[in-house]
């Protein structure tokens, strides 16, 4: 499948809405635990009764996944670049984009692995553009210069890392009652841990607070932070479950993460798509 | 610096500590008998009478609560990690480890803040869940930490790694058992903020290193941190001794 395709067509939530072909996902995941213990696909390990599947209108577990699989796309190739780039710093950060393109690797592998096993066609891989159309160079392929590079290149994976857990928990109520749930929320915790260290050796806390993108980030990434201000969880205003500074507006923000709908991870993500 | 495994039982010696939670008899569904000594479990203030040699099950049922099942299940069971987890770190934020720098005072404050605010989250959110029936709604519960050394680094960071770890874990096992998408929409926004208190954790720990999503934790083919089912968080976090109120989890996987 095109990448654009699949993305016009999850920003239309054409594909939730066409039942007939989500009647038709229904079944190839019902076969899917069958498929993946043999091919020994680790999705397997989640076992789930099927009867799940039927339940919640619109719910749409391989076009959930199809977007992860972009943005994993997205995260891989960008560290795998950055690995070669020369412009990271050897010690710690070296060592943290190491590890990082270590997951993203086994992600795209995982995921594509996953949809194969469930009888889907793993998106395509996109072109990426990380300069955004000259706007960035953290490749240095431009000659901005080292320090300049390796800004943008911790700037670009803060943002990307936050905005991967942002669009995988967006992603979870489609996953509900599909054997994808547990895996995906797996991953989602692994983009947590990845986001809080590269923040952290940005020099931020590890934690959103408020819905800001963080000093040094440019304000082409503010999208990836609007609605981290939010207070109201499950309908509660948790800034009134006590007075003091655990209910803070700052820590009641920095407490819970927010999610991004599929479309407002599909607007980022295609900031960096050309084709 | 060698890393520090997951499991639970970092740091004691666990001589004063008891196996307040207790996996049940193995193949019950469930996570079984939860008895604490109801007699000798409050720090020395009452006689230590006969010794129990082992914990049977509560002869009278009303007494120990059960987390429940279902969606009320899972919240119950998560408001108890959040409650161990909010008075750990009140405890650390209430007299800090000798020598501790601006960067752990400021990560282990967050921490306090951020799980005092999930705690009580939860307690609203059963409180509501539960519509009045408040004997559904787990209660206060007490911890003891037996031989835990507060002004001790290590133990502390250690102790606040494997809670961290155990969250992520649990939470990531729990999601499937919910049904309702709200709640696991919620979960996941909380599960995220656990994910990334572990991480700044593990490089307090170890700086420098790649153990903030260590090879420990993540598995290194496909990229996943754990997940762990109730009945076995609730035997690994019984095996600490922290939690000193008994409570059962029959219900839940």
């Amino acid at each position: 499948m095109n990448i654009i395709k699949f993305l016009d067509g999850f920003t239309n939530e054409s594909l939730s809405k066409d039942t007939s072909s989500r009647r038709d996902m229904f079944n190839t995941l019902g076969s899917f635990g069958k498929k993946a213990a043999l091919s020994a696909i680790p999705f397997g390990l989640a076992a789930m009764p099927n009867k799940t599947f039927a339940q919640d209108m619109g719910n749409d577990p391989v076009a959930a996944l199809q977007l992860a699989l972009t943005l994993e796309y997205l995260e891989d190739e960008f560290y795998d670049l950055a690995l070669q780039s020369g412009v990271l710093p050897t010690g710690r950060p070296e060592t943290v984009y190491a590890q990082i393109s270590k997951h993203e690797q086994a992600h795209v592998d995982f995921l594509r692995a996953g949809l194969e096993g469930a009888g889907a066609t793993p998106v395509e891989k996109p072109t990426f553009d990380f300069t955004v159309g000259g706007m960035f160079d953290p490749f240095n392929d431009n000659g901005v210069g080292q320090e300049t590079a390796y800004a943008q290149l911790l700037a670009l994976a803060q943002a990307f890392e936050d905005t991967g857990v942002r669009a995988y928990k967006g992603q979870a109520g489609n996953l509900l009652g599909s054997p994808f749930l547990t895996p995906a929320l797996q991953i989602h915790a692994v983009e947590a841990m990845h986001a809080s260290e590269v923040r952290r050796l940005r020099g931020l806390k590890g934690w959103i607070t408020n819905n800001e993108r963080g000093a040094g980030m440019p304000e082409a990434t503010q999208a990836v932070y609007n609605g981290e201000e939010n207070v109201t969880q499950g309908g509660v205003d948790v800034t009134t479950l006590g007075d003091d500074a655990p209910f803070s507006m700052e820590a009641s923000t920095e407490a819970y993460d927010e999610i991004l709908t599929g479309e407002e991870a599909v607007a980022i993500a295609s900031l960096f798509i050309v084709s | 610096m060698k890393k520090n495994t997951i499991k639970v039982q970092p740091v004691q010696k666990a001589t004063h500590r008891r196996q307040f939670l207790k996996l049940g008899g193995m193949g019950i569904v469930g996570a079984g008998l939860l008895v604490a000594c109801s007699n000798d479990d409050n720090g020395g203030m009452m006689p230590n009478p006969e010794p129990e040699p082992d914990p049977e099950p509560n002869p009278d049922p009303d007494v120990v609560f059960d987390l429940g099942e279902g969606d009320l299940g899972v919240l119950n069971y998560a408001y108890a990690l959040e409650q161990l987890e909010a008075d750990f770190y009140t405890k650390v934020f209430n007299s800090f480890y000798g020598g501790i720098t601006d960067e752990e005072k400021q990560v282990l404050t967050d921490l306090y803040y951020h799980e005092v605010n999930h705690r009580d989250f939860f307690k609203a959110a059963i409180t509501a869940a539960v519509e009045g029936k408040a004997d559904l709604m787990l209660p206060t519960l007490e911890f003891d930490y037996g031989d835990l050394d507060f002004g001790n680094r290590e133990q502390v960071l250690t102790t606040a790694s494997v809670l961290e770890d155990t969250g992520v874990a649990a939470y990531n096992g729990a999601g499937r058992l919910l049904v309702n998408p709200v709640y696991l929409t919620l979960a996941g926004k909380i599960v995220s903020v656990e994910a990334r208190h572990a991480s700044a954790i593990r490089t307090l720990l170890n700086p420098g290193s790649a153990d903030f999503a260590g090879d420990d934790y993540v598995t290194v083919d496909t990229g996943l941190s754990q997940a762990l089912k109730p009945s076995d968080i609730i035997a690994a976090v019984g095996a600490t001794g922290f939690i000193a109120t008994p409570f059962t989890a029959n219900k839940l996987p």
